[in-house]
């Protein structure tokens, strides 16, 4: 595999060719801040948290999907980045209902974890304190759209690692919602197989595990990089 | 797959089947997607033809769709709600659609929106109580030299005004 | 098929032309004030009156003026003539009129600056030919550009010739076509696509409808042409589900192209083989963007993915992909007929040859025209579109809609190419030109547009789907006269990160309008401000 050299930050760095920005970074140490970023399924460079600044484009581009070249310079924190970073996420806190001291993943959230690194202190735009319902129809799990973040981890999880198709994205635009089948109740479904990825793969308090009280809900993302590389990788041959 | 997972409730498909079965135009979509090969990516043209033979989409045809693309139910439902072509909804008897676009919101669409949806009480987007008027908007029909422009019925009107299109609406509704 | 056989059915249909033609427009314009009965009289009444073997009806395409239709033109041994705003009823007198009789229909002066001052590449055959039989695209001089291609040049050559000729594309970004295919010939694949986007979702414009109502050979040509020239077999004509009428022609029109063997396998008894495949939109002004049209095209929800990799490396199926707008491609014949350089002579330094507008709103006269690059603003608005009526001022003219900007009146003796209308922030686009008279309020119009942004987002990135919320919220404060200088603030703030970090052009270009209008009309914002209580 032929070694390509960059910067980011100023800091050299070998990355493989192929590896996106994001790899190279995190392989270095350098930390992207991300959200709809999930190891063990493919990019789709939505979230936009991730946009990195590279010397000879005036577009900011996001790390999880652009790959790294020869003498490439990248730069990941400048103040731009930073300002438009904050008012990203406090675009998302002003588009749903995200009131932390009453949610399942208290402590436990990425997004409130970036909003403390990323210094978010107060949100700018009006809330718009939108009607979403909250779907506990499921035997296990829950889906609390209030906390939805519309990042698509869920979605990804459950096509592309567990293959089921059960959860898709309806609609459009700020209506966007995470549905089960037809937009049916979730414990309706024909499809689910209540395997628990969605619930794994979710950054918030959206997808929860029925039972768990405020700040309960952690959410187990190793499992699927790790179902994931072993599948990749053939790890687990046969169970002799 | 076990089949101890499927309860018999939750197994709509069969019913779907079952109620198919006796309707002649699921039997038109079907030779329209056999047309097709069963293409999964001919979903959109699928939907179509259904919305054309049925009207609007609802959930039996959008399952019965899926099940004969070999698609999970929750694509098929995701890809009818992206397009607003799509109504999912049964329409009224009639429907009027004013355009929306740049050329007719100059010349005054938002007047004849309004005078429709004062008159009438209902929004865009909406269906009268008996059931005799939709009310849509359009973005855009491309018939910008003869704005305001509004569709009766699948027919375009030139250059409307809201007494125009109300005197319109008003042989339908008597 | 081979070209003494063309030649044979273009000779067989001139010779077989009857001395005077009257041509009704039958786009979909015309047609909602009954053209299709205007025609129906007409044949009536030529029999009636004697003239069968003298008078061909014909119907045709658009001939542009459609604010004083429905038109009917007429050719009689050189000389053309035109009445307007023609009804049913009217068909008699016509008829009559073309004897030498009287007739009190409007009639239309084929001098006026409308028509004069314009040049025809693209809507060449607009009006003339009847667009649901291939043999009038032949008579003209259909698809030989097809025959010269396939046998006297190789695809580099055709590449070639497109490069010279420095169209861009017309869709609205005007990338330069040449080196697009170029890339897509490049890219190594057995399979590749040629896409022609007819997604026109820019309210206020219909260029491309007119176009594939009036002449869809022509970008059937045009796509089969660059499908040899990239070495693509297959292709993909993507139109919105609104024009039905443009559906069925270029459904007739392929139908009739594969019985000729001009579409299909071994056209002009060559090894190239081309399909062409009809995609129906379905209401989404995304899918214009070309990645999302790409994911609609294979069935999906039209949501654009980031780029690199551009769909000419990995487009439809991970194949490349060659996406051109139906403009693009009707322009590519006549680059073939008559030579790169030949259109490199017209327009501007950087923006070669013509474009087509639909010049609308409060306007005198609404309709399409194509006129050549680099055209004085005010020559389109005050001389071909006659200024504002009513004894109106005009205030100013969008283009690019959704996606450009408000240029002020005081910029009318701005050049109309790419570059200097994007030095005014706003851009080319696809070709619509609305115009706005002294009695529009600016600040309502950047909200109507952003409006349209809001509800037209895929709702994938956050900056798009959030932000154009916010952004609406923010301008319907200021309408309301609700709005301090700090709300000012936060949408000038807001607008440069939702154009900065958006993830397709759709967000990317949603601030455009609010930008424009902010530039060039502040002070009908800060009118409408209220002091802040909380200080400055």
């Amino acid at each position: 595999m032929a070694v390509k050299t960059l910067t980011i930050d100023g800091r050299p760095i070998t990355a493989e060719e192929g590896a996106t920005v994001l790899q190279a970074a995190t392989e270095a140490g350098i930390k992207i801040p991300t959200l709809c970023h999930l190891e063990g399924v493919y990019d789709v460079g939505a979230c936009r948290l991730c946009i990195v600044e590279i010397t000879g484009t005036t577009k900011l581009l996001p790390a999880c999907t652009t790959k790294v070249s020869e003498g490439m310079e990248v730069q990941t924190q400048t103040e731009r980045l930073r300002n438009y970073r904050r008012m990203i996420l406090e675009l998302l806190f002003a588009e749903r209902n995200h009131v932390c001291a009453v949610c399942v993943s208290n402590g436990h959230c990425e997004l409130q974890t970036l909003a403390y690194s990323q210094g978010m202190e107060h949100i700018r735009y009006d809330y718009t304190f939108p009607k979403w319902n909250v779907d506990t129809t499921h035997r296990l799990f829950g889906m609390d759209h209030n906390r939805c973040v519309l990042c698509t981890r869920c979605v990804r999880a459950c096509w592309h690692i567990e293959g089921a198709g059960t959860k898709n994205i309806a609609g459009r635009g700020a209506t966007s919602k995470i549905i089960t089948d037809l937009n049916q109740p979730w414990g309706d479904s024909d499809s689910c197989t209540e395997c628990g990825k969605c619930v794994m793969a979710c950054p918030t308090g959206a997808l929860f595990q029925k039972g768990s009280t405020v700040g309960e809900m952690v959410h187990d993302r190793d499992k699927l990089e790790f179902i994931v590389t072993a599948r990749e990788k053939k790890q687990w041959v046969a169970a002799d | 797959m076990s089949a101890a997972l499927i309860t018999p409730q939750k197994n709509r498909i069969q019913a779907v089947l079952q109620h198919a079965s006796g309707d002649k135009r699921f039997k038109i979509l079907e030779v329209h997607m056999k047309k097709h090969q069963f293409r999964q990516d001919a979903l959109i043209e699928v939907l179509h033809k259904a919305q054309e033979l049925f009207g609007y989409l609802e959930d039996d045809l959008l399952l019965f769709i899926s099940y004969k693309l070999k698609l999970p139910p929750s694509r098929v439902y995701g890809v009818a709600t992206f397009y607003h072509f799509f109504q999912l909804k049964p329409q009224g008897e009639h429907t009027c659609v004013v355009c929306l676009g740049t050329a007719c919101y100059v010349k005054g669409a938002d007047k004849i929106i309004n005078g429709i949806q004062d008159k009438y009480k209902i929004k865009a987007g909406e269906t009268t109580a008996d059931n005799k008027l939709s009310l849509l908007t359009a973005r855009c029909i491309g018939a910008c030299g003869i704005a305001p422009a509004v569709t009766y019925d699948g027919h375009v009107a030139p250059k409307q005004t809201p007494e125009a299109a109300l005197e319109r609406i008003k042989t339908w509704i008597q | 098929m081979q070209l003494d056989e063309l030649k044979a059915i273009a000779e067989k249909h001139r010779s077989s032309r009857k001395k005077i033609i009257v041509r009704t427009c039958m786009s979909a314009g015309c047609m909602s004030s009954q053209a299709d009965i205007i025609k129906k009289n007409l044949e009536a009444e030529a029999k009636a009156q004697g003239l069968e073997a003298d008078v061909e009806v014909r119907r045709v395409g658009c001939m542009g003026f459609c604010g004083q239709g429905p038109l009917v033109g007429w050719d009689n041994s050189g000389e053309h003539g035109l009445w307007e705003f023609v009804k049913p009823e009217d068909a008699a007198s016509i008829i009559a009129a073309l004897k030498g009789g009287e007739c009190k229909v409007q009639r239309g002066d084929p001098k006026h600056p409308f028509f004069a001052k314009q040049m025809h590449i693209v809507r060449a055959n607009g009006g003339i030919i009847d667009p649901e039989r291939i043999e009038d695209y032949i008579a003209i001089g259909g698809y030989t550009a097809l025959h010269h291609s396939l046998t006297e040049l190789q695809p580099a050559q055709v590449v070639e010739e497109v490069t010279k000729s420095g169209l861009r594309g017309r869709g609205g970004a005007g990338f330069p076509s040449g080196l697009k295919w170029g890339t897509v010939a490049k890219s190594p694949g057995a399979k590749k696509y040629v896409v022609c986007n007819g997604d026109e979702g820019d309210p206020g414009a219909f260029m491309d409808r007119s176009v594939l109502e009036s002449d869809p050979h022509l970008v059937l040509e045009g796509m089969a042409i660059a499908a040899y020239a990239v070495g693509a077999d297959q292709g993909y004509l993507y139109v919105r589900a609104e024009y039905p009428l443009a559906i069925s022609r270029l459904q007739i029109a392929i139908k009739q192209a594969k019985q000729l063997g001009l579409l299909g396998a071994g056209i002009f008894e060559s090894p190239f083989n081309f399909n062409v495949d009809i995609r129906i939109g379905a209401g989404a002004f995304v899918c214009g963007e070309e990645t999302a049209l790409m994911a609609s095209v294979e069935g999906k929800r039209g949501t654009p993915r980031p780029r690199p990799p551009f769909p000419a490396e990995s487009g439809l199926w991970g194949c490349p992909t060659l996406i051109n707008n139906v403009e693009t491609f009707a322009n590519i014949s006549a680059i073939i007929n008559k030579g790169g350089e030949w259109y490199a002579g017209i327009g501007t330094e950087k923006s070669k040859g013509t474009k087509v507008f639909a010049l609308t709103g409060k306007i005198k006269n609404n309709g399409l025209i194509e006129v050549p690059m680099g055209i004085p603003l005010r020559q389109i608005i005050m001389e071909m579109g006659g200024g504002a009526p009513d004894g109106r001022s005009i205030k100013s003219v969008q283009t690019g809609g959704p996606s450009g900007g408000c240029i002020p009146a005081d910029y009318l003796d701005t050049p109309v190419d790419y570059e200097s209308l994007t030095k005014l922030g706003s851009i080319m686009g696809s070709g619509g030109m609305v115009v706005m008279d002294d009695t529009t309020n600016m600040v309502e119009i950047a909200k109507f547009y952003m409006e349209f942004c809001m509800e037209e987002s895929c709702g994938k990135c956050i900056p798009c789907r959030a932000g154009t919320v916010q952004m609406f919220n923010l301008l319907e404060k200021i309408t309301q006269r609700k709005a301090t200088a700090r709300d000012l603030a936060k949408l000038e703030e807001l607008c440069d990160m939702v154009k900065n970090t958006s993830l397709c052009g759709l967000g990317q270009t949603a601030p455009n309008p609010v930008i424009s209008t902010l530039k060039f009309f502040r002070k009908e914002y800060a009118e409408l401000l209220q002091p802040d209580p909380f200080g400055p």
